[in-house]
């Protein structure tokens, strides 16, 4: 694919809120000094009046963003997901008391920020914030999906993350809606069914298109909101696949894969293999690289599912 | 000035009674900042107890959420709710939660915020008054806070950031009654001339006798006209204030009270 036609959800999240600044005027942006990082300087350009500028000080992001909220305003908090939920969770914990209308709205997720080394790498923030209750979460794939999960959360009444990335992506193609809350069944198969979130469904539909090509059967869902699940399409893939397969940019422990672990492990035990950072931190290094190590890369995806097939 | 010496003693008694009630609590903090939760309902705020939710009210958050038993005693005197719910402190069920938590439409009426882990209330006191700002409406935001939650990290971003950005709508008072936890503050951590520190990061600062009403009420007038930066009260106060074998001592911050001392500390008031 051609360099020039991919884009970034963190691309998504600035432009998303411009145009939402421009519909509702109850929309304000609180930015911890990562200004242009998170693109939120498009809206300060837009709307200086409702763009709050803190310094270096997520703890008291959140707890502004919180007071915003109180006053009827939709605030955006918005940094690096290392640092919110990392630096402030318990400012967004007691947010989330009060089902407060706070959106927590977080770039560099992931490897994303891979040349900054594993203090940045940001893979355990969906774990972070699906603990807490009231919390949606939620994790675009591409660019268009960043821009509809940004309006999308503005219309609901409560707490709710919104990870994103600062890797360039293609756009997903699929005639399914993206609708928080909702699964997009892209395709599905017999032998596995592959559940993925955010960037990870590209290297996940390239691996099943391979494994299909060489007699496997392999679905691929992506599932775009990781609270509230899903549930009937996780457990419709658990009926009609041998095996499921997470996918996810994070730490296996408390992401993705834990989550449909949990709901299936009582809905209908099925065999589960969750690929991911597995109990380690990053390093510094491109993204590619660092998926390559931590077997995220599409062949190692393929080989992985091989794998789980001797017979085959 | 209206006098508040009868209202202050309804309070004492009752957050003496709540406290022995639960069986737990934080007794000397909350009768030291009687006072102040007094002054801020009775002489300050433009409010009404019948309508808790009334638009033009001005909003009052507590920071140091553990010395709710004065908040909410203060609420219950001045006609937000029965009197006979506070009895209902720390109990499964109750809308007088341990440590006060708002929700909307369901919270006890009054609360304006959840508190309790400390440090956090100015913050949120911060993006209320921005919204007031923002929408140009003239409410005024007060936010109790303690001394030992000057220690939190928050608490410094937060002094920082209203005395820089002018968030001129908003008033603090600090209960300075220089206990913690775990004993005094000049031995667990200093806050050195916490009023001179505020005052450099771009606040206003009174410092006022914090058991005495008409003090404390001045300066919240005068906070309350000061359009160019935003205003700390220090309210230098005794804990456990009212109780003799109560005051000053650091180990009163959160113990439950025997019905001994409850009895002995209900003569004194």
């Amino acid at each position: 694919m051609n360099q020039a036609d991919l884009k970034t959800t963190r691309d998504g999240l600035g432009d998303g809120l411009v145009e939402l600044g421009q519909s509702n005027k109850d929309v304000v942006v609180v930015n911890a000094d990562l200004e242009e990082s998170t693109r939120t300087h498009l809206f300060k350009e837009e709307f200086p009046q409702r763009y709050f500028q803190v310094g270096v000080a997520e703890q008291n992001m959140m707890g502004i963003s919180a007071g915003l909220a109180l006053g009827g305003k939709i605030p955006f908090a918005t940094s690096f997901a290392i640092f919110s939920p990392g630096l402030n969770w318990e400012q967004i914990r007691l947010a989330c008391i009060s089902n407060l209308n706070i959106k927590i709205a977080s770039t560099h997720a992931g490897f994303s920020n891979g040349p900054d080394g594993a203090s940045h790498q940001a893979l355990e923030d969906i774990a972070l914030t699906r603990v807490i209750p009231n919390m949606t979460v939620v994790v675009p794939s591409d660019y268009e999906q960043a821009k509809q999960a940004v309006k999308q959360i503005a219309e609901i009444k409560g707490p709710c993350y919104l990870r994103l990335s600062k890797t360039p992506t293609p756009i997903l193609k699929t005639d399914q809606p993206f609708i928080i809350g909702k699964a997009q069944v892209l395709s599905q198969g017999k032998d596995c069914s592959i559940i993925t979130t955010g960037n990870m469904i590209h290297q996940s539909l390239e691996a099943a298109e391979i494994l299909n090509q060489n007699g496997y059967e392999v679905g691929v869902i992506n599932l775009p909101t990781i609270k509230p699940l899903d549930k009937k399409v996780i457990l419709e893939a658990a009926q009609h696949s041998q095996l499921i397969v997470t996918i996810e940019e994070h730490q296996i422990a408390g992401g993705l894969g834990s989550t449909i672990a949990e709901y299936l492990s009582q809905a209908r035990p099925i065999r589960i293999i969750r690929l991911g950072a597995d109990d380690q931190f990053g390093e510094s290094g491109t993204v590619e690289e660092l998926l390559n190590k931590h077997n995220l890369d599409t062949q190692s995806i393929v080989n992985k599912i091989k794998s789980l097939f001797p017979t085959k | 000035m209206k006098d508040l010496s009868t209202q202050t003693r309804s309070i004492r008694e009752n957050i003496l009674s709540m406290i022995a009630e639960a069986g737990s609590g934080h007794p000397g903090g909350s009768l030291g900042s009687v006072e102040i939760f007094a002054s801020l309902y009775f002489n300050i705020i433009n409010h009404d107890p019948k309508v808790p939710t009334l638009p033009q009210r001005d909003r009052v958050l507590l920071s140091a959420g553990h010395i709710c038993p004065a908040w909410y005693a203060t609420l219950a005197q001045a006609g937000y709710f029965e009197m006979g719910e506070l009895l209902t402190l720390r109990k499964l069920g109750s809308r007088l939660q341990g440590h006060p938590e708002y929700k909307n439409g369901h919270s006890l009426p009054g609360i304006e915020n959840s508190s309790g882990p400390l440090g956090q209330g100015l913050s949120q006191a911060i993006g209320l008054a921005l919204s007031f700002k923002l929408d140009n409406l003239p409410n005024q935001v007060y936010c109790v806070m303690s001394d030992g939650e000057q220690q939190e990290g928050q608490t410094m971003e937060a002094l920082l950031y209203a005395g820089s950005n002018n968030i001129s709508n908003l008033t603090i008072l600090i209960d300075r009654n220089n206990i913690q936890l775990s004993g005094n503050t000049k031995d667990i951590l200093p806050l050195r001339d916490l009023g001179r520190r505020i005052r450099q990061f771009g606040w206003t600062v009174f410092e006022v006798d914090g058991h005495n009403t008409d003090q404390i009420t001045n300066a919240a007038l005068k906070a309350k006209d000061n359009k160019f930066s935003p205003s700390a009260i220090i309210c230098h106060t005794t804990p456990g204030k009212g109780v003799s074998f109560m005051e000053n001592d650091y180990t009163w911050h959160g113990k439950k009270l025997s019905k001994e001392d409850y009895q002995k500390a209900l003569r004194e008031l």
